[in-house]
């Protein structure tokens, strides 16, 4: 059986993750992300994901999937109760990002988390333009975008400081998630989608 | 009964019976001495006998879940939506199973079966039976069908409430576990609709306190009232407002007392056909063991402790509009499992139908629950 290639963002946070640890993810899609980690690092845990469709993919795919709105918070999780508490390319589309990143961090012991930079040259491109940036990315109309708390990296660095919130480590890669030379040194200008892992101070 | 029994129905079906001598304490202090259980199977059982699900019935529900009893019956069983050769609980993979529950009226022994001591109908004497002892009797049924672990346990609402004390009291004997439209245990609420539906049969001149077998009647008006009660319960606003709205039925209000309004006919529909075919004593006697329904008394009110010792896997579901047993009540579920690190996955399901909903066929319920189906299949050993 062929293995497709598991998407770049997602093998970096697997490589974050210690083998046999309590995952939380946030927003879990379609469970590819859950389903790679227990496969490669023996992971439990549940996906929390709002929409139907993603419901039935996941209980396919062999995922704990529970449905709420993660606006409603992470009252029903006890604290310190996963390792991992991972929000993927979703901590833009929610209602209280600050919230939530407290959240995690009283649930779990580390948080991961991805999303889309607003700080990338394409969208400071199409600003200085005089436009809403839609880049691939961001790929969404300023009218029916997911979107509402877009941010650059300079930004959610900023946040974290705010909360006392310790990042540990911060990758930043291109629209097919691909790691360079340039992303490492110019983040904030040339990555498309940033990624920390962070824990409490 | 349809023109010509549909190709996904499981066909004509003829219940079976066994009578157990073995003596049956009951969490209420009484004890059966010797019981029947009328019960239906679907479906084949495989060699392993790995592939057996058992279906727990609701509170007016009985064993006939799926199919006809004779090619002159109007309705399927219950369950016709969900159950058959290739649905959602598939009976060409699975080996259904499903008992009328002890204190029934449909077959197993229950108030207006003949009291061996007596020789009399039970009436009031039949003991206060409650979900785990429904549970127990269901294991000793699992035993003469030789069936050590159920592949899955399913039910909805109070069937709900039996998987979960299926899945608390018997852990090693079943692998899945579904609940749908459940709740951990009743609100005063609930039990306040209960108290209500129980007042009117007992109140019933008809009642005699429940004795009427003796005087050739029954308490038809206090069931129906109940029953009445219990359907508003089972549907939601929205589901009233589109099926009836304040549609008349001649188009013209009367300023009498007679059906009027199109909602008040399907109340009494639903009343007359429901009595004559249930017992009252019957009633009271499954109203009440819903309000006993309560895992977590003997653990402190702590859900979380009271699921210890299940092992199970799980999928809860509930639906949006439903507010006998909200959404939350099945996230207090959900809590309880996940709290325990166990394998559950959770589904609300956007419907208008109310309560009811669980009986329907909602193209996202069948997906979810469909899916999780699969998952059980692939646990089955031929």
């Amino acid at each position: 059986m062929t293995q497709t290639p598991i998407r770049p963002d997602f093998a970096i946070i697997a490589d974050w993750i210690r083998p046999q640890s309590r995952v939380l993810d946030l927003g879990c899609g379609d469970g590819t992300l859950l389903g790679h980690l227990a496969n490669t690092k023996q992971v439990s845990g549940y996906g929390i994901e709002i929409d139907d469709h993603h419901i039935p993919e996941c209980i396919r795919a062999g995922i704990n999937v529970i449905q709420m709105n993660l606006d409603e918070g992470l009252s029903e999780f006890d604290d310190d109760s996963f390792d991992y508490i991972v929000l993927s390319l979703t901590l833009q589309a929610v209602r209280y990002p600050d919230r939530l990143l407290s959240e995690m961090l009283r649930v779990g012991t580390t948080g991961i988390v991805t999303f889309p930079n607003f700080g990338h040259w394409r969208a400071r491109f199409d600003l200085l333009r005089g436009h809403m940036p839609v880049t691939r990315s961001l790929p969404h109309k300023w009218y029916d975008t997911p979107n509402l708390h877009l941010c650059t990296l300079q930004d959610f660095e900023g946040l974290c400081e705010t909360l006392d919130i310790h990042i540990e480590a911060r990758r930043a890669v291109d629209h097919v998630h691909q790691s360079s030379l340039g992303l490492r040194l110019l983040p904030n200008l040339l990555g498309e989608i940033a990624l920390y892992r962070f824990g409490r101070t | 009964m349809p023109e010509r029994i549909p190709s996904d129905s499981v066909g004509i079906v003829a219940p079976q019976r066994h009578h157990f001598t073995e003596p049956l304490a009951l969490v209420s202090g009484g004890t059966l001495p010797e019981y029947e259980l009328v019960y239906e199977t679907y479906g084949r059982l495989n060699a392993s006998r790995t592939n057996a699900i058992l279906v727990c019935h609701a509170l007016s529900g009985n064993h006939h879940v799926a199919g006809y009893h004779s090619p002159e019956d109007r309705k399927p069983g219950w369950w016709e939506n969900l159950i058959g050769p290739g649905k959602t609980i598939d009976s060409d993979r699975f080996f259904v199973v499903c008992c009328n529950n002890l204190g029934g009226c449909h077959g197993s022994t229950g108030p207006a079966s003949s009291n061996p001591q007596t020789d009399r109908p039970f009436g009031p004497d039949f003991p206060i039976v409650s979900v785990p002892d429904w549970v127990a009797s269901q294991a000793r049924l699992a035993d003469i069908l030789e069936i050590d672990r159920w592949a899955a346990v399913i039910g909805g609402s109070l069937g709900g409430m039996q998987v979960l004390q299926w899945a608390i009291d018997y852990p090693q004997r079943l692998a899945h576990a579904v609940i749908i439209a459940a709740a951990p245990k009743l609100t005063a609420q609930n039990i306040a609709f209960n108290e209500v539906a129980r007042q009117a049969i007992i109140t019933d001149p008809e009642f005699h306190d429940g004795r009427y077998y003796d005087h050739a009647t029954e308490p038809r008006r206090g069931l129906r009232l109940a029953r009445m009660l219990g359907h508003i319960t089972y549907l939601s606003d929205d589901i009233m407002r589109e099926k009836f709205g304040r549609d008349l039925r001649e188009g013209k209000v009367n300023f009498d007392y007679g059906v009027e309004f199109e909602v008040e006919s399907y109340l009494r529909y639903q009343a007359d056909t429901f009595v004559g075919g249930f017992d009252a004593n019957t009633y009271l006697l499954m109203t009440k063991a819903l309000d006993y329904f309560d895992p977590a008394a003997l653990t402190g009110g702590d859900l979380a402790a009271a699921f210890k010792p299940v092992t199970a896997d799980s999928l809860v579901i509930s639906f949006t509009s439903d507010w006998r047993f909200a959404p939350a009540r099945s996230r207090e579920i959900v809590k309880a499992l996940h709290d325990n690190d166990l394998n559950v996955s959770y589904a609300e399901i956007k419907a208008h139908h109310g309560h009811d909903a669980f009986l329907m066929k909602i193209p996202q319920y069948l997906d979810v629950f469909g899916a999780y189906m699969e998952r059980i299949v692939d646990g089955v050993t031929t």
